[in-house]
């Protein structure tokens, strides 16, 4: 292993003993949640970042794996069986991503976000109509197995790493350098012989895997869901574009300085200002539209390499 | 013909007169929208958020000055054009031309705009329902008709009819303007072909102000007649905006008569659908139709559209 890979570790180690340090469930719940929403950061970097593919209708993925979860508990007995939905969640999200994209992927650019915000919409009615199986509007209620945070945060800590592990993976083989080419030029990379379908849907599905599994593992953790907590557009939809964008939409890190930034600023903001918290981040997208189209990490760390590519592309024009 | 005929005939004839009344007030939001996308190309998910604006002014202008929402039009238009041409000018012109990864930054500027917008009301409106509590909320007025013998009596809600017939005035207006005026015109042409546009020496960035400030201002006028017969609160905008985006792709992208169509058959789907399928799915009938025409008509209902 090189000493760059070395040096990458390093904060993963430092993350890892964090529970060692402070048992704090406040701070700990803090983390978890910044843990969170890096996966959620993370899966639709995937899909919208690297493959440019734009889902204004995420929450869909979530709310699946959040209800597969519960409904698992809900029918079976103990609620150990719950684990077991971090893996149904993200096969079920996927299963469902599987025939959203199968519908939407025949549309281009607003179009395919809008159709995706439209059917994650029609998947929270069902939630909230569907009374029999997701128990309706009360939604789904129950005692989380540990009391203690710990085990909560080496999980979803586990879930982050082999996120972010698998998303690397896939962007350093063929299927990765496949889904840059589509967000560049979906007709060019389609003549040059890239199933561009196939592959956008492949990538979808890793995305709707990882935040069902996140789903999943927030009905675990918080004990109750319901349609309008898992299927929010304003709360988990936009939330992760947003994630993403503060970070930098394409890089390795920004969804994960992202999630960090928003479970500070969300917090510091809840307590402050109490309702209405959700302004910030409305001023907060804006300014960063504004001022750092491509992000924090976007923006300052590739500064110099993004100004290369630029005088190349102005050299090959 | 029998009782039970005549009162399902009734029945169905009471959901079709609510249906197109509603889809009416939709057809207004609709055209607001439809002319934004035609223009500027993006689509704006602000807009449900500003027609929640255009209530809340409504709704001050009848507690604080007594002022009949029918009137306060008057005030909503021009002070939503208004809001509509800043927004344009200081908010989505600057990141125009940006370079970045993502695509769409203007959409995505638009939904950060309708968080700011939301959250403002909730910050100072609070969460709470409120009603605009006119004195003929619930006039109606009754049609009687003789039909084989059996009397069917229809009846009509007299806000909803009245602004019905407003938002027909304000879309034959706005006809009219866009076919006999020169800035009008100027309109169509820059939706036609922006460069081009340019070429023949039309300021376009002017023309996207008043674009954008007009689409504003008819979506608040919808606002302002939805006001007698709708509740507000500061969420109310994203279903609205929902409504506005399946509205516009109905139509066609950028199609004006088609956003009209659009807006007809929105109100009578959810109004059909609520009573003779599920009331609890009302508003999914919307995202599936949606849906369906993206998937097998994409050049909208009249195909006259972008794809």
């Amino acid at each position: 292993m090189s000493r760059k890979n070395l040096i990458g570790l390093l904060p993963i180690a430092a993350v890892l003993l964090i529970p060692l340090l402070t048992q704090n469930p406040y701070l700990l719940h803090m983390f978890i949640l910044s843990l969170l929403w890096i996966v959620l950061g993370q899966s639709w970097n995937l899909l919208g970042g690297y493959t440019g593919q734009i889902s204004y209708g995420h929450a869909a993925f979530f709310g699946v794996g959040a209800y597969t979860t519960g409904i698992m508990v809900k029918s079976g007995q103990s609620p150990s069986t719950a684990w077991w939905g971090l893996l149904f969640g993200g096969l079920m999200a996927a299963l469902v991503a599987a025939f959203i994209g199968w519908v939407c992927f025949r549309l281009r650019g607003s179009y395919f976000s809008l159709s995706v915000l439209a059917l994650s919409e029609v998947l929270r009615l069902v939630a909230v109509n569907w009374n029999r199986l997701t128990n309706g509007a009360e939604g789904i209620l129950f005692i989380p197995a540990f009391t203690q945070k710990t085990y909560y945060y080496y999980i979803v800590f586990a879930l982050a790493a082999v996120n972010l592990g698998v998303i690397r993976w896939v962007m350093r083989s063929k299927p990765g350098y496949y889904f840059l080419a589509i967000r560049e030029d979906q007709d060019c990379a389609e003549s040059l012989g890239i199933d561009t379908t196939k592959y956008k849907l492949l990538s979808l599905l890793i995305s709707a895997f990882f935040t069902g599994a996140a789903g999943a593992f927030y009905m675990n953790y918080m004990g109750f869901i319901d349609p309008g907590i898992v299927f929010s557009i304003a709360d988990i939809s936009i939330m992760m574009i947003l994630v993403t964008m503060l970070g930098g939409a394409a890089t390795k890190w920004g969804p994960a300085v992202g999630a960090i930034l928003f479970i500070l600023v969300s917090e510091i903001f809840r307590v402050w200002v109490g309702s209405g918290h959700l302004l910030f981040f409305g001023v907060l997208i804006i300014a960063i539209i504004i001022y750092f189209p491509n992000g924090i990490v976007g923006t300052l760390v590739d500064r110099r390499t993004r100004k290369r590519r630029l005088r190349g592309a102005e050299a090959v024009a | 013909m029998s009782p039970q005929v005549a009162g399902q005939l009734e029945l169905l004839g009471q959901v079709l007169i609510s249906g197109i009344l509603l889809g009416g007030l939709y057809s207004l939001i609709g055209l607001g929208m439809s002319l934004i996308m035609g223009v500027m190309k993006i689509i704006n998910l602000a807009h449900g958020e500003l027609m929640m604006v255009a209530m809340y002014i409504t709704f001050w202008a009848f507690t604080l000055a007594k002022i009949d929402p029918y009137v306060s039009l008057l005030i909503v238009f021009p002070l939503m054009f208004l809001l509509g041409v800043s927004v344009q000018k200081f908010l989505l012109t600057p990141v125009m031309e940006a370079d970045t990864v993502l695509p769409q930054n203007q959409v995505l500027l638009t939904v950060g705009l309708g968080l700011v917008l939301s959250n403002l009301a909730l910050l100072f409106f609070t969460a709470n329902y409120r009603s605009v509590p006119v004195s003929y909320a619930s006039k109606t007025i009754y049609w009687d008709l003789k039909l084989g013998g059996q009397t069917i009596s229809l009846s009509f809600s007299y806000p909803f009819l009245v602004a019905f017939c407003i938002a027909g005035v304000l879309g034959a207006s706005l006809f009219i303007f866009l076919a006999k005026t020169d800035t009008g015109r100027m309109i169509r042409a820059t939706a036609q072909d922006k460069r081009a546009a340019a070429l023949m020496g039309i300021n376009t960035k002017r023309i996207t102000y008043i674009t954008f400030g007009l689409g504003a201002a008819l979506v608040g006028a919808a606002g302002a007649l939805l006001d007698p017969v709708y509740y507000l609160y500061p969420q109310i905008g994203g279903p609205f905006t929902s409504k506005a985006f399946v509205i516009t792709i109905l139509g066609g992208l950028g199609d004006i008569p088609g956003a009209v169509l659009g807006g007809l058959v929105l109100g009578l789907a959810e109004s059909l659908g609520s009573v003779y399928i599920s009331l609890g799915y009302k508003d999914a009938f919307g995202f599936i139709i949606f849906v369906l025409v993206l998937i097998f008509m994409p050049r909208g209902l009249l195909g006259r559209g972008r794809a």
